[in-house]
């Protein structure tokens, strides 16, 4: 196998990914198993409330499995798990998948139109920002972006949101201030969850334009006197989006952690919005799911991304792993 | 007890250099920020405690007024007192958290170096998975476990700082580890402990700082996030994320109500910021001093005079060109030379000598800064700055193969589309030629490799790759800056016989930059050598050995290196060092390292002169040449 590996630097690689993302995915089915049993004290008296009747205390430990032994309860966790079922919510009784698969939607309806949205604007904004002031050139232009994206970059997501709402909602009701209707009410949350990622991502863009501009290909390029549509978009993109996205990556990931927020800002009937209600009323199983739904979103996230750029520039990514 | 040297730097030097940052602009505004930070903390509750618990029922959610500056909340209690005590839990909260996260995570972080291999990769493999799940995600699941409340959230806000930091002071401990003085200690048997505590704690405390102070601010807006979703502080309790939580129903009858907590957020978390600024700058990550240097006297000196052969009909043309940066300093001063269609000229010189850049100046590719000037510089009758059939009249070779193709277009691709921008080929066709073209440098199997991309090519491939690159178009000049320095020397003569025989097909002419006579004197006609920024002499290849007139090219000639010398060694037998482009430049450059060297030498430049048929020289004492009267050394003068 070995002797395989080092014939196929790009298998090899592949492989240590996928290896990487069983044993993460494990350790997330485990802990989300294990969150229960490390609640101090009796979890299911805690959810039910001091009033709760024993004989009700021990119906729903019953049907939670928490009378099993241990390591029985795990087994079952994982066979249901793979069959899709998560179990019950203890504050609706409703199965946990059915809630889940109805409250996802809304989320990915905010957060992918503003994944899109960050690429489309962060990559052009930190390019142009780039050649603008390359070599040194329109330094009060530099700083501008530098201090202007740097500040953004300072202010956490769900507070822009109330700012948003603020500016465009009271200040000049133009948009919606609150839960899911028509179009327009999409654009303040999708704004919020999108502005600074870009800023972030913009300055990471420029940075990496500014290296690549300076590589030697680009010489080489230059000496070709290819129009400068060319130059930049054929000869830097590629180069300076795989470098760009790899420390982009964790953006990604944060961008499904800050819906949690913006939903609760905006009360969107999404997941976000139903895992703080689920922490507060204690629905553990619920908890549960939607943690698992969460995180194995954004292992496979980062998984993609490390693959894609496995793909498209096998040499320095694979070097780098 | 042994004694080891530690690289450690002392905290005392920290210190001063901390002392020194805290008196730039940026120090004084962090100062003040903290200062005004902790004294609204410590002052607050004292002062404005009381009216920010007081309820007042007639005056429930009032705007903003002169009684109430941020107006009231749902009870009528005053939300700017309330924003002003508020800062002292959120504070409070932070710091804990804060304290939790960096001890977490200096004790994971240098487990491994205690523990021993099994546990510690253990350990380290942990730490590698749990950093890969966002912080929210960490948070909410451990505030899950925790409870809700502002200790739950500030046990789940610290544990969930741990993973990053923990990862931080792995890497550093382990460079720290890896090194000789640690390995020492080992040998000398210093236990584990005394080791972290002496040698690895002291040694990662700075950019432990640093990173605690960034940690800071990312916990703050975390923990005001919680507690804005309901999850952190509970009433009656209040800090800014709860604060932000009550208000936001409120935003439609007081918007300035619930920015307010937010504003308040945002600029503890820029305070934070800017102390990891401080810090980040007494640690010595600030910006190179920028070493502006006076500019050179512009010598006022005659243009060198013309070639004295009859320059119709050249290809190159170039008279008096420099290359200037802008704190002064002059790279290239005053070259003129001509080539002639289809002949190859050599041009020779040290590193810095301005060889590459006169190569660059040529086809136009100086990097910015650099401002290139000249009386004449044309190409094939044009001038050279404004030709627009440069990019296939002009071919160009780099030094490193390995970095002038682009990683990340297939090769092919990188050829034809020098056909489709300048010669309006379609695709196909400009396809068909990039892979004629790759079969005509010898690249074996040319449909498939065009379809690779450079990282699957050789060194040597890729060489050829970027002279068939030259060859789209018809190129008159090829222009080749160290084409076989970063060679295998098996590879470098294939590389040098394709050269010559692009030449031989294409009738064009050849400028071949090398340190390396061995290989000007193989391959070209004529060679110019350049010193400090000028050309020192123009001679025939054949009188390189034996021949030269200047004492530079004589030295050069007696320390020639072969193909397969190391080219980092070249001319070390001229003693001295060729001097700086900022230098002073008076009289002649090569005189500190010239045997010759007299007073005339020191004081007055020699200029290019032309003597016996197509050679130059600057020199006041050329070996062996005959030289126009006027500019005859005087034997007098040498004497003194
Ligand atoms: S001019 Fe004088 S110092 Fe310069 S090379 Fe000639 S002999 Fe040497």
């Amino acid at each position: 196998m070995t002797t395989a590996l080092t014939r196929n630097p790009w298998a090899g690689f592949a492989l240590r990914r996928c290896w990487r993302l069983l044993v993460s995915l494990a350790v997330l089915v485990t802990a989300s198993f294990a969150m229960i049993h490390l609640i101090p004290g009796d979890p299911v008296r805690a959810a039910l409330g001091t009033t709760a009747s024993p004989a009700l205390v021990a119906a729903e430990k019953h049907s939670l499995g928490l009378d099993q032994p241990l390591l029985s309860q795990y087994v079952t966790f994982l066979g249901n798990l793979f069959r899709g079922r998560l179990g019950e919510s203890i504050s609706t009784q409703l199965p946990v998948s059915q809630i889940i698969s109805s409250r996802l939607p809304a989320t990915l309806e905010i957060a992918v139109p503003a994944f899109v949205l960050i690429l489309l604007t962060a990559i052009p904004l930190g390019m142009s920002a780039a050649v603008l002031t390359k070599d040194g050139r329109r330094r009060r232009g530099e700083l501008a972006f530098t201090t202007a994206t740097g500040l953004l970059g300072a202010v956490p997501e769900y507070l822009l949101a109330v700012g948003l709402v603020a500016a465009f909602a009271v200040a000049l009701p133009i948009f919606p201030a609150a839960s899911q209707g028509g179009p327009s009410s999409y654009v303040l949350p999708v704004l919020s969850l999108t502005v600074i990622p870009a800023a972030v991502l913009s300055r990471i863009v420029r940075v990496e334009t500014l290296r690549v501009l300076g590589e030697d290909y680009m010489r080489t390029a230059r000496a070709k006197r290819l129009p400068a549509r060319l130059h930049y978009l054929r000869h830097a993109l590629p180069n300076l989006l795989t470098s760009s996205l790899t420390l982009g990556g964790m953006l990604f990931t944060s961008l499904l952690a800050g819906t949690v927020l913006i939903e609760n800002v905006f009360a969107w009937p999404g997941l976000g919005a139903t895992i703080v209600t689920a922490i507060t009323q204690k629905d553990y199983p619920l908890v549960q799911g939607i943690v698992l739904v969460y995180g194995s979103a954004s292992l496979l996230i980062t998984f993609a991304v490390d693959m894609a750029l496995g793909l498209a520039d096998p040499q320095s990514t694979i070097r780098g792993s | 007890m042994p004694h080891l040297p530690s690289p450690s730097v002392p905290s005392s030097s920290l210190l001063h250099r901390l002392r020194r940052t805290l008196r730039t602009p940026l120090g004084v505004t962090a100062l003040t920020a903290c200062i005004v930070l902790a004294v609204v903390a410590v002052l607050g509750p004292m002062l404005f405690g009381a009216e920010a618990d007081r309820v007042d029922t007639n005056a429930i959610d009032q705007g903003s007024s002169m009684a109430h500056l941020l107006g009231t909340d749902d009870l009528g209690r005053d939300i700017a007192a309330r924003v002003v005590v508020a800062t002292r839990l959120s504070l409070e909260l932070t710091l804990q958290a804060t304290v939790i996260g960096v001890v977490g995570g200096l004790l994971l972080g240098v487990a491994p170096t205690v523990l021993g291999r099994r546990l510690g990769r253990l350990v380290t493999a942990t730490v590698g998975v749990l950093v890969a799940f966002p912080g929210l995600l960490f948070v909410l699941f451990l505030a899950t476990v925790f409870g809700v409340g502002s200790t739950g959230a500030m046990f789940a806000i610290g544990v969930a700082t741990v993973p990053s930091m923990a990862r931080l002071v792995q890497n550093m401990t382990a460079s720290i580890a890896g090194s000789d003085y640690v390995a020492a200690a080992r040998i000398l048997g210093v236990g584990r402990f005394r080791l972290v505590s002496r040698h690895l704690l002291p040694n990662i405390a700075e950019p432990s700082a640093l990173f605690a102070t960034q940690a800071a601010a990312g916990i703050l807006l975390s923990f005001s996030g919680l507690s804005f979703l309901g999850l952190g502080v509970q009433a009656p309790q209040y800090d800014w994320g709860r604060l932000l939580n009550e208000q936001l129903n409120g935003i439609y009858v007081n918007p300035v109500a619930a920015l307010a907590p937010g504003v308040a957020v945002v600029l503890t978390g820029l305070t934070f910021g800017l102390v990891g600024e401080v810090f980040a700058k007494a640690s010595g990550r600030r910006a190179p001093l920028s070493r502006q240097q006076p500019p050179s006297e512009q010598s006022a000196m005659a243009p060198a005079p013309l070639p004295d052969e009859s320059a119709e009909g050249a290809l190159v043309q170039v008279h008096d060109l420099r290359v200037g940066f802008p704190d002064g300093r002059e790279a290239v001063r005053g070259v003129s030379l001509t080539i002639g269609h289809g002949e190859a000229l050599g041009l020779v010189g040290e590193s810095g000598s301005g060889k590459s850049l006169t190569a660059l100046a040529l086809a136009d590719l100086v990097p910015h800064p650099g401002r290139v000037q000249a009386a004449e510089i044309t190409f094939d009758g044009h001038d050279l700055r404004s030709d627009p059939h440069l990019g296939t009249t002009l071919a160009m070779v780099f030094q490193d193969p390995m970095a002038s193709l682009n990683p990340a277009l297939r090769v092919g691709r990188q050829l034809s589309e020098v056909a489709e921008v300048h010669l309006g080929s379609t695709r196909a066709q400009a396809r068909a030629r990039a892979v004629d073209r790759l079969s005509a440098v010898r690249i074996p199997s040319a449909a498939r490799r065009a379809r690779q991309r450079p990282h699957e090519y050789s060194g040597g491939m890729r060489q050829r790759a970027v002279i068939a690159m030259g060859l789209m178009g018809e190129p008159k000049l090829v222009i080749a800056d160290e084409p076989t320095t970063a060679l295998d020397v098996t590879v470098q003569q294939q590389v040098l016989d394709l050269l010559a025989e692009v030449r031989t097909e294409t009738g064009a002419a050849l400028l071949l930059i090398s340190h390396d006579l061995a290989v000007v004197a193989q391959v070209c006609e004529r060679v110019l050598v350049m010193y400090a920024g000028r050309i020192v002499e123009d001679l025939p290849v054949a009188e390189l050995v034996g021949g030269a007139a200047h004492p530079y090219t004589r030295a050069l000639v007696g320390a020639i290196p072969t193909m397969t010398t190391d080219p980092n060694t070249e001319l070390a037998t001229i003693p001295g060092r060729p001097p700086e482009p900022g230098d002073a430049d008076q009289g002649c450059s090569f005189a500190p390292r010239c045997a010759l060297a007299t007073d005339r030498c020191r004081s007055t430049r020699p200029e290019l002169v032309g003597f016996d048929t197509g050679r130059r020289v600057a020199c006041w004492h050329p070996v062996g040449a005959v030289l126009p009267l006027d500019v005859r050394p005087v034997d007098a003068e040498a004497a003194s």
